[in-house]
């Protein structure tokens, strides 16, 4: 699946030159312009960061931005300590954080992640106990849960993955994954194995929700793009990145391309929700 | 090679006067030290580069050898959650499916380059044969798995329960990849045994089955050794197959239905995440533990085949 990703990344670098003529509004901003961003914290955000950081370096050869990982609680300590420019967490920085470090906050998107079955299986909801209990290989028939006599067959994501770490603290609550879960490397990959085995059960991100796999209704909210913006759905978090203090030049530059309809696109493109500051 | 050059110059007459060959010959001789030297460089080069590599994957493994950890993470679980990071879960995966891939493939390719190359089919059946094998060997590894996904996994999930993705997937998969290869080498050492031999014992009166117990094996030992060895490369190598289709479940395999992760599999999926974790520094222990693998069968080999001589 990756060297699939990395086709459509290639035919991307082909096809880029004419998608930034049509949108040139949005990145000729940078024309010109010279400087460095230094980005760091959470894995999640680093999809993103990246394709937006390429799109710019590449009208502007002048720019450089790195981009590293670390995790939200580095993020915010390196930009909180000045380290970098921006530092991204994949939660929102604690009161006492934003008070001590000067942080000021942007939100650029939600991420949501739905459990997802079978559109051939007859259960269509479920609570976190119970969900803990499969993930743990506790229930491990759907016969327990009022489905087929047929085994449940866990399919979970790698460990680099943002939509993993999100299932893993809002639906799982920190819970064990048992080691005999399948591992896919892909939101792509899980929708193809979740939508051919009967007996299957996995997270997508909401963006990735279509009709060959079953959502499951999870705490009594239905996961959709709604619920995730409402707050309704538990299983999400927001995107953010901060920075320490008021943003300038580049920095601020980077920051409001996040929010242009092209970073939009690409927030969308990547599985997530884009939003507006909170 | 410049002796065997200045005697075929000095059979053939030649008309042109005497300084008009000499600078002829010179230049030649300038011309072959050049061609000499550029295989010596790449010869040199893709040796350094080996060294290089493994140099590398030395020094970033090197902080798990300080305290003795290599050792201790080829036997552990993986359990990033209690601050285990072994591979042994990997290395017994990449074990299981790359031999049971060999282990399918390699009486299927001895048969198909026999049928092809020991007068046991028409000779207008392998000349259309014969091409398909090598074409074969060109088909992308993702074209297989993409392919097996939809067709192999819902036949197996069928017929074996399960969820289909498992150690058996994987190595038929592999097995078909590792297959085309080796019947082309196990083609060429038929070929290579000599024709007077396969005459005196056609003349003989031997049938091709005892022709080839008795004559094309044993003499082609080497070139089916190889070729074998080439085949456990690619099998313990390949990456894309186990990675779409074993499952990579974290488990020790217990069966071979049962979903297993390889260490090439785990390098491509802890490669994405962030580099200063433990979890990173592992996969330097993944990827020497996969050259460990490569030198030992390349040994194991040569001295099988240096034996024989």
């Amino acid at each position: 699946m990756r060297y699939i990703q990395k086709i459509f990344f290639m035919a991307s670098l082909v096809t880029l030159p004419f998608l930034l003529q049509a949108q040139a509004q949005d990145l000729s901003s940078f024309k010109g312009k010279t400087g460095t961003i230094q980005i760091a914290g959470g894995t999640a955000h680093i999809p993103v960061m990246k394709e937006a950081a390429q799109r710019i370096m590449h009208e502007a050869p002048g720019i450089r931005i790195a981009i590293a990982g670390g995790g939200s609680g580095v993020g915010i300590q390196k930009v909180g300590e000045g380290l970098v420019d921006i530092g991204n967490s994949g939660r929102r920085p604690t009161n006492l954080e934003i008070a001590s470090y000067g942080l000021v906050l942007y939100r650029w998107a939600l991420d949501g992640v739905a459990l997802v079955v079978h559109p051939a299986n007859p259960v269509s909801a479920m609570d976190s106990a119970t969900l803990a209990a499969i993930f743990k290989g506790e229930i491990r028939n759907w016969k327990t849960l009022g489905g087929p006599d047929r085994t449940i067959t866990l399919y979970t994501r790698d460990a680099a993955s943002g939509t993993r770490e999100v299932f893993w603290e809002k639906a799982l609550q920190k819970g064990d994954i048992t080691d005999t879960a399948h591992v896919v490397a892909s939101n792509g990959a899980m929708k193809t194995a979740i939508s051919q085995d009967p007996g299957s059960i996995g997270y997508v991100s909401v963006g990735h929700l279509e009709p060959g796999i079953k959502p499951l209704v999870f705490e009594g909210v239905t996961p959709s793009i709604e619920t995730v913006k409402s707050g309704a759905y538990p299983v999400s978090r927001g995107l953010y990145s901060s920075t320490k203090g008021e943003p300038a030049g580049l920095t601020a530059d980077f920051l409001h391309y996040l929010y242009s309809p092209e970073g939009r696109a690409i927030i969308q493109d990547k599985g997530f929700i884009p939003a507006d500051r909170d | 090679m410049a002796s065997f050059f200045r005697n075929t110059e000095k059979k053939i007459p030649r008309p042109h006067p005497q300084e008009k060959e000499f600078s002829r010959r010179a230049h030649a001789v300038a011309g072959e030290k050049f061609f000499t030297s550029l295989c010596g460089f790449s010869a040199l080069f893709t040796f350094g580069l080996v060294l290089f590599l493994f140099g590398f994957l030395a020094l970033f493994a090197f902080p798990l050898f300080k305290n003795g950890g290599y050792f201790l993470l080829l036997t552990t679980p993986w359990q990033p959650l209690s601050g285990k990071f072994g591979i042994g879960p990997m290395i017994a995966g990449t074990a299981a499916i790359s031999s049971l891939a060999i282990l399918i493939a390699f009486p299927l390719s001895l048969g198909a380059a026999a049928f092809c190359e020991a007068d046991f089919a028409p000779r207008p059946i392998v000349r259309w044969i014969r091409p398909v094998f090598q074409l074969m060997t060109g088909i992308p590894t993702v074209v297989y798995g993409f392919l097996a996904v939809f067709l192999l996994i819902p036949l197996l999930r069928q017929a074996l329960g399960g969820s289909g993705f498992s150690i058996l997937a994987a190595a038929l998969t592999l097995a078909l990849l590792v297959s085309p290869t080796m019947i082309l080498f196990f083609s060429d050492a038929f070929r290579a045994v000599s024709r007077e031999d396969v005459r005196t014992l056609v003349g003989l009166g031997a049938k091709p089955e005892e022709r080839f117990i008795y004559l094309l094996l044993p003499q082609a030992r080497n070139g089916i050794l190889a070729g074998l060895l080439l085949a456990c490369g690619r099998a313990v190598g390949d990456t894309l197959i186990a990675l779409m289709l074993a499952g990579n479940s974290l488990a020790f395999p217990a069966s071979c239905t049962e979903p297993a992760r390889t260490l090439t599999a785990h390098i491509a999926l802890v490669m994405a995440s962030d580099t200063q974790s433990p979890e990173f520094q592992s996969i330097f222990a993944c990827g020497l533990t996969l050259y460990f693998i490569t030198t030992l069968l390349i040994v194991l080999c040569r001295t099988r085949i240096q034996a024989r001589r």
